[in-house]
């Protein structure tokens, strides 16, 4: 009799080690692809550096960025980054309510940021300054673009996670997410940073 | 403003779609009528059979890798047949088209055909092949009961069918890219092709190379996270490895081609000028780009069938391979090399002789760990006892055809020799005699290999052996004047020439190859008709029909879905050979399995994905946005599921397992 | 017997197809392999010098691979032992690893330094000075500017023998790839770029040449003639053209710009002044600040 409950637990106990293994390859798989989104932004950062003196007689970088104005954008992220991963730390203590509270002001940064992001482009388009106008133009529009959409699509899964913590509460399958939402969440500051370096800051030096 | 700059492009319901684009020449309309009968009377079929619920439950909606692979294999040989008719087209022609014959076709209409052949050709049949037969055999030689993630394999391949569909529907609608298979800019910018046909080209591929890179994602997990126990990287099969090998390069390169192919779009579609002649563009940073992926491309298909090719040697020589950690090393060797040779794609760009030379000489010592590996294989078979069956004749074929088709890389890969060559025939036929012998004649080798496994009978071996000359002798006959034609001045890609250069001749003795060659697929064809006919006789094969080495011949046939109802353990390399010398009787208990549902929103996924492509070719922006709306639905709903999987009892394995083993018996 | 039979047939096919090839083959004219002009020749005996190297270790491939296969086969009587556990051996893969790569070194050091005797760029060194030629690929024709002798042709150009000719290329079209192989390699023509190539003639002759890169609907019609003649012979021809030619103005190259094929050979005299740079020019700046009036990049 103790026999079988001793093999019955032993076989309990092999299970929950297989879904270990399966959360963790999960995560390995995640940073699979994160690593093939690095190779998409490194391709995008690579024709930005090719093109970056391509102006055809329009604007360059010095002439149409403000840097205080980049700086506020950058502010909102790094300050997104920095409430995901109190989120994160929330989840793992398993405090639902306050996940979800930490979650809606990242969210609310990262609408900020992308909004200041629209607004900046819709300021340049206006003044003529749009992709059509030069290489240079284009690669600018593309790479921090191509950002902006990974934020949005960040934004769209946060939301979808909120609601899926909401109404599922905070289980290995939640917390998983959480872990993979907040991975991508901190690439993509780690992108923007580069963004800021290379397209603003060198880009307004660089006269 | 923005807005503005936008809803010029929005313009009516329908974009530029029109009736006017529906084929109006004789060949188009045919092609596109045969076209559109495949998948209306395979519909018919189906519905006169009732065997929709049948289809939906067992493949539209499966997880299970094994019916996925079969699936991309299938969708392979059905787009092979229709880039075998383009080369039908394109040979005629061009043995037709001299001096004041023009031949069949116009200049546009042989570009559009020698563009899809290609793309066609590496996009929808190496890659389906390759995917189908990693699908396959990968988690069965890990000793794995699935892939990593089933769900995103799956959506992988209904994301390749999503691309194919489209690149297909261009036949019926519109027209393709005329530019040559990469499509270099500025031609291939709206300004020199303002149709639809690259749109075409530029999404078929952006939708099937997302789908690869989904599956590379899966199967550079699946390796290494899912090998049972025992088998530590050194012990997997070296078809393993070589997917290793590949998918590492698939996950590095195909984010480069997404980026390429958007970016083209976006100078298409909305204005930008990334590779525009003038404001600012730059043409050859797209030839770097679409060549920073191309190259470890080739590499990608030329791998997994090397792979083949060492489970077939050891197999069929009865003989352990020979150098296996060379073999190993090889392959990395040849993933890193793959990185970093692809200016060689364009020496006549003008750059200097330090970049010319540099990137010339990385690609030669490439031909070192390549060379490696022939030497291997030919020392597997030496001292061996060769069982002389068609996989073997293919890689016979295969070592003598690549060392002649390797020559002539090297020949290219310095500056100056380049100068004459590039473009040329001379080129075709080297790249052809590369891919046809190092993928296609490998991936029929695994096919013919691994067949019994799957339907549980071998296919015809004498008919195998009529096919396998009619396509060696149509081979040579159909590239070998390719060779001479380039050293003659004939660049590749002409739909005419004068008669007075005296090509005509060679044009007509590569067209009569391809005689030969379509004898070899109709043979082909018919082995598999007449082994079906004969799978009770003597074709029937038991569970390991050829004596393998390696895990998947361990497993009865037809494989249970679980695939292992207990795990195998591994101590050493070619597992089951050395298994099979001792007398062990696994009486291990049976444990429960879980085993992922079904589900059709891989489908629907790549259905919104398909819309969408199709919308943004015809600029119809309502159906785009619903397309995109489609796919992220169909995301979203799969990650509200809790319960993807169902779990089998031990108890059931058990008697599944047990029944299975009883019928082998009787 | 009858497998004798079998391999008689198959001789006399191979034996009465290679006579026929080389019958045919002696009597066709094959550019690269019959080069006129010096940098043809070294570029072909670098093909040859080559091709001599890699047979090194193809021969021994292809003899090896007969001989296992023969030797090894199951149902050879006399077969050779049977090892099936002989998987490694480190003094022969130690073998086929050093072998190829040094083979390899040898031709990446002569690789090397022919990148540099013959990149395109480079000068061909003779007391003569070189004739300037500046070529243009256009939908779908080759345009011939002689800035010195002011005159231009379409689909012929013309130099004396002997004398290097040094082309500045670019494009007012997709790109392309001017080669003529009897004299030398190819070199691509990029809208908006310049690049050069010197090239030189041995012997009188009229050679073929052609766009290797796909260009468009009629790119099979862009095929040119190159005549190498006496220098006597060049600068009459000059004359000719100078006098009894339209003249390639603004206009005229307008007109000759749009799109035609199969184009006959046509001479202009005294083409527009700075013409090819601002063919250049007119892709590198925008509207209004080319130099010359050339206007921008249309559409």
């Amino acid at each position: 009799m103790s026999s079988i409950s001793q093999n019955a637990e032993v076989a309990r106990a092999d299970r929950l080690i297989e879904r270990h293994e399966k959360d963790n390859t999960t995560i390995f798989g995640f940073w699979v692809y994160l690593m093939t989104d690095c190779v998409l932004f490194a391709s995008l950062f690579a024709t930005f550096a090719v093109l970056r003196n391509n102006t055809f007689g329009g604007p360059s970088g010095a002439t149409l960025f403000s840097l205080p104005y980049v700086l506020v954008e950058t502010l909102s992220l790094l300050t997104s980054s920095f409430t995901c991963g109190l989120a994160l730390v929330s989840a793992q203590a398993r405090r639902k309510t306050q996940t979800i509270i930490w979650f809606i002001i990242t969210f609310a940064l990262g609408l900020t940021f992308l909004s200041l992001e629209l607004s900046e482009f819709h300021k340049f388009v206006v003044m003529g300054d749009s992709w059509r106008r030069s290489g240079f133009l284009s690669a600018y529009f593309t790479l921090v673009g191509t950002h902006g959409l990974h934020i949005s699509i960040g934004l769209l899964w946060m939301a979808v996670m909120i609601v899926f913590i909401y109404k599922r509460g905070i289980n290995k399958l939640t917390m998983k997410r959480i872990r993979m939402l907040s991975m991508f969440w901190h690439f993509l500051d780690v992108v923007w940073i580069f963004i800021f370096t290379i397209v603003y800051l060198f880009g307004a030096l660089h006269a | 403003m923005m807005i503005h700059h936008l809803s010029t492009t929005f313009g009516s319901l329908l974009g530029r779609l029109s009736l006017k684009w529906l084929p109006h020449d004789p060949i188009t309309a045919f092609g596109a009528i045969l076209l559109a009968a495949v998948p209306i009377g395979a519909a018919l079929l189906i519905t006169y059979t009732k065997r929709w619920r049948w289809l939906y439950r067992e493949w539209l909606t499966t997880q299970d890798p094994k019916r996925i692979g079969i699936m991309y294999i299938i969708v392979a040989i059905l787009m092979g047949l229709r880039g075998l008719a383009d080369v039908i087209l394109i040979r005629t022609q061009q043995a037709l088209s001299s001096g004041s014959n023009h031949g069949i076709l116009t200049a546009s209409h042989f570009q559009q055909i020698i563009s899809a052949h290609g793309t066609i050709m590496i996009f929808f049949v190496a890659m389906g092949l390759m995917f189908g037969i990693i699908n396959l055999i990968v988690p069965l030689q890990i000793g794995a009961r699935d892939v990593a993630f089933p769900f995103l394999n799956a959506t992988g391949f209904w994301l390749f069918f999503a691309g194919m569909a489209l690149i297909n529907v261009s036949l019926i609608i519109g027209d393709f890219s005329a530019t040559g298979w990469l499509a270099y800019p500025p031609l291939s910018e709206l300004k020199y092709s303002p149709t639809v046909g690259v749109d075409y080209w530029i999404w078929s591929l952006e939708i099937a190379g997302i789908g690869s890179l989904l599956a590379g994602i899966n199967f550079v997990v699946t390796i290494i996270k899912k090998r049972v126990k025992g088998m530590s990287l050194m012990k997997m099969p070296l078809f393993c490895w070589s997917v290793l090998g590949s998918m590492s390069l698939v996950i590095f390169a195909f984010p480069i081609l997404t980026v390429t192919l958007t970016l083209l779009a976006l100078d298409r579609t909305i204005g930008t000028h990334f590779f525009t002649a003038g404001y600012g563009g730059n043409m050859m940073m797209y030839v770097n780009l679409i060549w920073a992926w191309g190259h470890p491309e080739v590499y990608i298909l030329v791998l997994p069938a090397f792979g083949i090719y060492s489970e077939v040697a050891a197999v069929f020589s009865r003989k352990k391979l020979f150098g296996y950690a060379s073999m190993v090393w090889a392959i990395w060797a040849i993933v890193i090399l793959s990185f970093i040779v692809w200016l060689h794609h364009f020496f006549t760009m003008g750059a200097g002789s330090d970049v010319n030379a540099f990137f010339g000489i990385m690609t030669m010592i490439i031909a070192v760990p390549t060379g490696v590996k022939l030497f291997n294989w030919l020392f597997t078979m030496y001292k061996g006892k060769l069982n002389m069956k068609t996989p073997l004749y293919w890689l016979i074929a295969f070592v003598v055809v690549f060392t002649i088709g390797g020559m002539a890389g090297v020949l290219m890969a310095v500056p100056p020799v380049d100068f004459q060559l590039h473009n040329s025939l001379f080129l075709v036929a080297h790249f052809h005699m590369m891919i046809v012998s190092g993928v296609l004649f490998g991936y029929f080798a695994g096919i013919t290999y691994w067949y019994p496994k799957f339907l549980g009978f071998k296919l015809n071996e004498r008919l195998g052996r009529y096919a396998f000359w009619s396509w060696l002798v149509g081979f040579l006959l159909a590239f070998v004047p390719l060779y001479i034609l380039g050293f003659m001045g004939a660049t590749r890609r002409l739909d005419h020439y004068s008669s007075s250069l005296g090509w005509q001749p060679l044009f007509v003795v590569a067209a009569i190859g391809v005689v030969f060659i379509i004898a070899g697929v109709i043979f082909q064809i018919l082995q598999l008709i007449v082994s079906i006919w004969q799978r009770n006789g003597e074709l029937k094969a038991g569970h390991d029909p050829w004596d393998g080495r390696t895990l998947e011949w361990s497993l009865p046939t037809p494989i249970p879905v679980y695939n292992f109802a207990r795990l195998p353990e591994v101590s050493t390399r070619d597992a089951y050979w050395e298994a099979k010398k001792t007398n062990y009787i696994d009486d291990r208990p049976y444990e429960p399995i879980l085993i992922p549902k079904n589900s059709p929103l891989g489908l629907v996924i790549a259905a919104g994905a398909f819309i969408f492509g199709f919308a943004v070719v015809w600029h119809i922006w309502w159906l785009a946005v619903l397309g995109l709306a489609v796919s992220i639905f169909g995301l979203i709903y799969r990650s509200m599921d809790e319960h993807t999987e169902y779990k089998l009892s031990a108890a059931e394995v058990k008697q599944m397992d047990q029944m299975r083993f009883q019928e082998i018996k009787s | 017997m009858r497998i004798n039979k079998k391999w008689l047939v198959i001789f006399l096919v191979l034996i009465s197809f290679i006579t026929v090839a080389g019958i045919y083959l002696s009597r066709v004219n094959i550019p690269v392999l019959e080069p006129k002009g010096p940098v043809a020749d070294k570029e072909f005996r670098l093909l040859v010098g080559i091709t001599a190297i890699m047979l090194i270790v193809a021969v021994p491939v292809f003899l090896l691979l007969a001989y296992v296969v023969w030797r090894y086969r199951e149902d050879n009587p006399k077969r050779g032992q049977y090892v099936p556990d002989w998987e490694h051996s480190r003094w022969l893969e130690g073998l086929w690893w050093v072998i190829p790569t040094i083979l390899i070194l040898i031709v990446s050091v002569i690789s090397w330094n022919a990148s540099y005797a013959l990149n395109p760029y480079r000068p061909i060194l003779t007391s003569k000075k070189a004739l300037v030629i500046q070529a243009v690929s256009l939908d779908w024709k080759w345009l011939f500017i002689y800035p010195d002798q002011h005159i231009a042709s379409v689909n012929l150009v013309e130099f004396p023998l002997k004398t290097p000719v040094h082309f500045y290329l670019t494009s007012d079209a997709p790109m392309n790839s001017f080669w003529l192989p009897q004299l030398s390699g190819q070199i691509y023509t990029m809208a908006g770029m310049q690049t050069q190539l010197y090239l030189a003639s041995d012997v009188i002759g009229n050679f073929t040449g052609r766009s290797a890169n796909l260009s468009g609907a009629g790119f099979a019609g862009m095929q040119f003639i190159a005549k190498s003649v006496k220098k006597g012979t060049f600068d009459s021809w000059v004359e000719r053209v100078k006098t009894h030619s339209l003249e390639l103005s603004l206009s005229a190259y307008r007109k000759l710009e749009r799109p035609s094929s199969y184009m006959p050979v046509t001479y202009y005299a005294n083409p527009a002044k700075g013409l090819f740079g601002d063919i250049i020019a007119k892709y590198m700046v925008p509207y209004g600040q080319a130099h010359e009036n050339m206007g921008g990049v249309s559409s």
